[in-house]
């Protein structure tokens, strides 16, 4: 897809193109909720069968270290709105800089969430047959540890994918292919991080605030 | 309009590069295709050596470890590798743009990736098959296939990347049904087969995941021992069956409905009028896409579901037969009156609207829950699920591949042969099944390698059967084969059909409509007199 | 309809069905639902085939002919295509359910026999003590209801002469039940794949009746206690020991330190007395209400947190992996000995698995 060209051969004109491609987000993004959701429903599952393990395990789980994570998430998702204005109205230093906050708080919530999975490690709050927390013997606590890090890190996994998309946008701001009347790429990786966000607002509650 | 001496598709560039690198959506059709009817030629090849297997009591040809991993890639091979992917990428990805107007879907390097990805998952599970093989039989059950020596996680794996395959075609398709239709195309001029095809995509991309995440549970189950479905660790292997017929109980729809799709759009034209009930075939496709959501539950009668939880699951799944029946109906309905011509693609409708009766009726027998306890895992639902799923998408996509045929390749083949094979395609899965409807109510157990002597001789009928049903599709395959290489040039429009993608040339160019035409009738109504019509 | 035309009906429909004997007191009931299913279905299908056929020979293409303008569907046939059929589905569910309730409900004077399944094989423990792998000995006449459970992965107990089937999962108890009528062998099958031998978990019922069935059983207690005699318990270290079921489970509770916090006498201590238990209608911790039953007993030895009696603290170890199969038949038996005076004997509920 060429700067010059208007929209690509199969769409009548521009406007229908980025109707195209924010509806094909969205219809990604439907799939995405739905990964979660099985995982969820797993999680939910096992919460029902294994009650004082559960709470038990989110008692341990780091609370204030996961709020400074869902902070600096949501304080990324602020900043990638304010890129998506600054490119819409044409401002490409404030939006290259915009995008690099997004950046700094998806990092900062990645460094977070790895120390916290190096204290399980250490601790041996860990899945399946490799748990070994001592602190906790509840039947049930490997449960929460293995739906912890397989829903956890998946959604670790889409910030990191995230954070690649975002470099790339950087690049492309600095280039100046993003333009206010194209931006389609930017409208969609903007979505994106903003659904990545809106699971961890799931995930945050789920995993460490429910008793 | 020059559009005789324009060059079709299949010219348009050559060389192996403009193949396997192109974005044009009939072309990726065309390597669906191929690597597509390969698959179903596997996963046959394997059914048929079960057969020969069953023939006698005990060992006939195999050991038992060799037939379970047979049966188990029977179904891996025919469910994720043909059944699933067949008419949606295939004919979905050829005819979609085609009958919307359009000159291409809304992504086609993503419809290229997502052939790529296909192949790569087809290859993971066919490496994993010659590096070993799996006998956990296609459905995967836990606590046995986290516990089973046999390699299991390079299949969950494979199967795993199919489904990115899948949804990634459907997103496409999605996007392609609300963005790309023609001026003067409402949703109710839209073809059937679009109609279909979208309804399978919605479903495709809502319910895959589910698949998805619950593979990736077993493999990790296996990798660290979670434990999330193996009740030695407190786990539930129930939750797995819930997790995978939640995926896999849709996913009959995924399979079936463009079998549905291709009837309802065919019919019509073989019988030269317009569908009876154009809209009450497109709501039972919104029914079975939202009830087929609700209807799970019915494989697991007999895993311990309480009477309350069974009724529900019952009724759901009789209102899933219900708006199957309505397309039945209408169907048949559509005959009435009409000026039905006698050819292949006829002759494989009807097969298909036969089949769906009896194995819709099987069907609601079965879910007629207390008749299940005696049926289920025997041989009466292997019969119940080929008659309603395995043998219409057989037969909708050979009628597909049929009727199309002199669209996608401009050529003809003999009649004469290709009516020979499609009846003795169709008898032969006549054949093959019915005894083993017999099996189940004798109470023969499905995945037996080894079975008591007095099956022995309806398994031998079967098998006659299946030796039928092969020799009738290697008839199709020659015949088509012929076609393709001496053919006579097709028609511009062999079927008097007014399908909106005969209104271009056949076999049409490179970016389908030179302009994009104005819709102004609806999908079935003869075209207006005067109105721009090619050939 | 005479009761010999039924007959002749009843005979005729299950030879053209291919199906086996009715060898069971729900079997009849089941095939009648069958038949009726099947014949309407079948007059149904014809119907449509038919119909389908007479279109296509009446309005085949011929040569010449002018082009018909054919009619829309009337919407009275259209509703009356989704009507018929609808109710018609539902008068069969109906009647299902209500066959699936009597198919899945033991009734209360039934017997019980303990199932383990384990690959490829299938064990059936008396409550009384007899062990017998492969062959399960009833009594004509007697609802028989089977608690089963497997050691490794998923089995189904399957027997087509009575029309019925379970799924044996493992580390929880699931029931089968049903009262042969008449004398004969019947075929046991696994029909839920197990692995490499799963079409050889096969097993016999013998039903014998009442009488023989008596001398049968004594002779095997008679043959348990000189095997007793000559031989010390066998590898399970139960199973093979010819006291019934009750007292071996009362050793293994001793054994495993039960009643450090479980008294038999109706005092509390730091678990429920045991006494009376079984049948008992308990508050739970989460303030819901719970018959004690089989499923539940299993449940709290496996996974003793899941449900907790309100006052009690869950203390509680897992015996997951820690009692066999045949070890957690023993205790509950054991535990339903201890009957409280002027409480009455009480069936178990079905287990119910489904997630909650």
């Amino acid at each position: 897809m060429s700067a010059e060209s208007p929209a690509e051969l199969q769409f009548e004109n521009l406007e229908r193109q980025r109707y195209a491609a924010t509806l094909g987000v969205w219809v990604f993004l439907g799939t995405e909720v739905m990964f979660f959701a099985a995982l969820i429903t797993a999680y939910t599952a096992y919460r029902i069968y294994f009650p004082e393990a559960f709470s038990q395990c989110s008692h341990h789980m780091e609370r204030w270290v996961a709020t400074f994570e869902t902070a600096s998430l949501l304080t990324s998702s602020l900043f990638m709105v304010l890129a998506v204005h600054a490119t819409k109205l044409g401002r490409r230093p404030a939006a290259a800089l915009f995008l690099l906050l997004t950046v700094l708080g998806g990092l900062a919530f990645l460094v977070m969430h790895g120390h916290e999975y190096w204290t399980d490690w250490r601790e041996g709050g860990l899945p399946g047959r490799y748990y070994h927390l001592e602190e906790i013997r509840a039947a049930g606590a490997p449960m929460f540890y293995a739906s912890y890090f397989f829903t956890t890190g998946l959604h670790s996994l889409h910030v990191l994918v995230g954070i690649g998309l975002i470099c790339s946008m950087i690049k492309r701001t600095i280039q100046g292919t993003l333009t206010p009347e194209k931006h389609n790429l930017l409208e969609g990786v903007g979505l994106y991080w903003h659904f990545v966000d809106m699971v961890w607002v799931f995930l945050y509650p789920l995993f460490y605030l429910v008793p | 309009m020059s559009s005789a001496e324009e060059v079709s598709y299949l010219f348009a560039q050559r060389g192996w590069r403009s193949w396997f690198f192109t974005h044009d959506h009939k072309r990726i059709a065309l390597l669906y295709l191929a690597v597509v009817s390969l698959m179903l030629m596997l996963a046959g090849t394997f059914a048929l050596l079960l057969r020969l297997e069953l023939l006698t009591p005990e060992k006939t040809l195999f050991e038992a470890v060799t037939y379970n991993r047979l049966f188990t890639l029977h179904g891996v091979g025919m469910v994720w590798l043909f059944m699933i992917p067949a008419i949606p990428s295939v004919f979905g990805n050829f005819l979609l743009p085609l009958m919307i107007g359009a000159h291409d879907v809304a992504f086609p390097r993503l419809n290229l990736a997502s052939w790529y990805v296909y192949v790569v998952g087809a290859l993971i599970v066919l490496g994993a098959m010659v590096a070993g093989g799996t006998d956990t039989g296609w459905t995967f059950y836990t606590p046995y296939s986290t516990t089973t020596p046999r390699e299991v996680i390079p299949v969950l794996f494979g199967v795993f990347v199919i489904g990115f395959s899948s949804i990634m075609t459907s997103l496409n398709f999605i996007v392609t049904t609300h963005t790309l239709r023609a001026e003067g195309m409402g949703w109710m001029r839209m073809p059937l087969f679009v109609w279909a095809i979208y309804g399978t995509s919605v479903i495709q991309v809502i319910a895959t995941p589910i698949l998805g995440i619950t593979l990736s549970l077993v493999a990790l189950e296996s990798f660290l021992g979670t434990g999330i479905f193996d009740p030695a660790r407190g786990g539930d292997p129930v939750l797995f069956q819930h997790l995978f017929w939640f995926y896999s109980h849709p996913a009959v729809y995924i399979m079936v409905l463009p079998g549905m799709g291709v009837v309802s759009e065919l019919l019509p034209t073989l019988c030269h009028r317009p569908p009876s009930s154009y809209r009450s075939i497109v709501y039972s496709t919104f029914g079975i896409s939202f009830v087929g959501f609700l209807a799970w539950g019915h494989h697991m009668f007999v895993s311990g579901m309480s009477v309350v939880n069974a009724a529900f699951f019952g009724l759901a799944s009789m209102l899933v037969a219900i708006f199957t029946a309505i397309k039945i109906f209408s169907w048949v309905s559509t005959m009435y009156e009409g000026e039905i011509v006698f050819n292949a693609p006829l002759v494989y409708l009807l097969g298909f609207i036969f089949l769906m009766v009896f194995g819709g009726m099987t069907g609601v027998a079965l879910a007629t829950v207390g008749l299940d306890p005696h049926w289920h895992d025997t041989y009466f639902v292997v019969a119940h699920f080929h008659f309603i799923m395995a043998g219409p998408v057989l037969l909708a996509f050979l009628a597909a591949l049929h009727f199309w045929f002199p669209k996608m390749f401009g050529k003809k083949y003999s009649e004469r042969l290709s009516l020979m094979g499609a009846t003795i395609t169709f008898f032969g899965f006549f054949a093959t099944f019915t005894p083993q409807f017999l099996l189940g109510n004798m109470g023969m157990p499905r995945r037996y390698y080894s079975y008591p002597p007095k099956f022995q001789w309806l398994h031998v009928a079967s098998t006659m059967g299946a030796t039928v049903l092969a020799a009738g599709l290697v008839l199709t395959l020659g015949t088509l084969l012929h076609a393709l290489i001496w053919g006579e040039r097709a028609a511009q429009n062999p079927w008097d059909s007014r399908g909106y993608e005969w209104d271009t040339a056949t076999p049409p160019p490179e970016h389908n409509y030179e302009i994009i035409p104005q819709i102004t009738r609806g999908p079935y109504e003869p075209a207006e007199p005067g109105s721009a019509r090619v050939g | 309809m005479s009761t010999s035309t039924g007959e002749f009906f009843d005979d005729y429909m299950r030879h053209a069905l291919f199906l086996p004997d009715q060898a069971s007191s729900f079997a009849k009931s089941v095939d009648h639902l069958h038949y009726f299913v099947i014949l309407t279905t079948f007059a149904g299908g014809t119907g449509v085939g038919l119909a389908a056929l007479y279109f296509f020979v009446r309005y085949k293409r011929r040569k010449g002919a002018k082009p018909r303008s054919p009619h829309p569907l009337p919407a009275a046939l259209e509703l009356m295509f989704i009507g018929v059929p609808l109710a018609l589905f539902l008068l069969w569910f109906a009647m299902g359910i209500s066959l699936f309730k009597q198919i899945t409900t033991a009734p209360d004077d039934a017997m019980e026999v303990y199932v383990t399944a384990k690959q490829w094989m299938w064990e059936f423990s008396y409550p009384e003590g007899p062990v017998s792998q492969g062959v399960l000995h009833v009594p004509v006449g007697r609802p028989v209801k089977l608690l089963m459970t497997s050691r490794d992965v998923i089995h189904s107990f399957y027997v087509p002469a009575f029309r019925t089937k379970r799924d044996v999962l493992p580390g929880r108890y699931t029931d089968v039940w049903f009262a042969a009528v008449s004398p004969g062998t019947y075929d046991v099958y696994c029909t839920q794949y197990c692995g490499t031998n799963h079409s050889f978990m096969r097993a016999q019922v013998i039903a014998m009746p009442q009488a023989e069935y008596d001398t049968w059983f004594r002779n095997q207690l008679r043959g348990l206690a000189r095997r007793d005699d000559a031989s010390a318990p066998g590898a399970d270290g139960i199973g093979h020991v010819s006291s019934p079921l009750r007292e071996q489970g009362e050793a293994v509770a001793a054994a495993h330190g039960c009643f450090k916090c479980h008294t038999i006498d109706g005092t509390p201590h730091i678990g429920p007395t045991w006494l009376g238990m079984y049948g008992r209608q308990e508050v739970m911790s989460d303030g819901t209400h719970l018959t004690v039953d089989d499923p539940y007993m299993t449940e709290s030895m496996m996974d003793p947190e899941a449900k907790i009696v309100a006052g009690f603290q869950p203390v509680m170890p897992s015996f997951q992996g820690k009692l066999t199969p045949l070890e957690v038949a023993a205790i509950l038996e054991y535990i339903k000995s201890l009957d409280a005076p002027g409480l009455t004997a009480r069936a178990s509920a079905g287990p119910r698995y489904e997630l909650r």
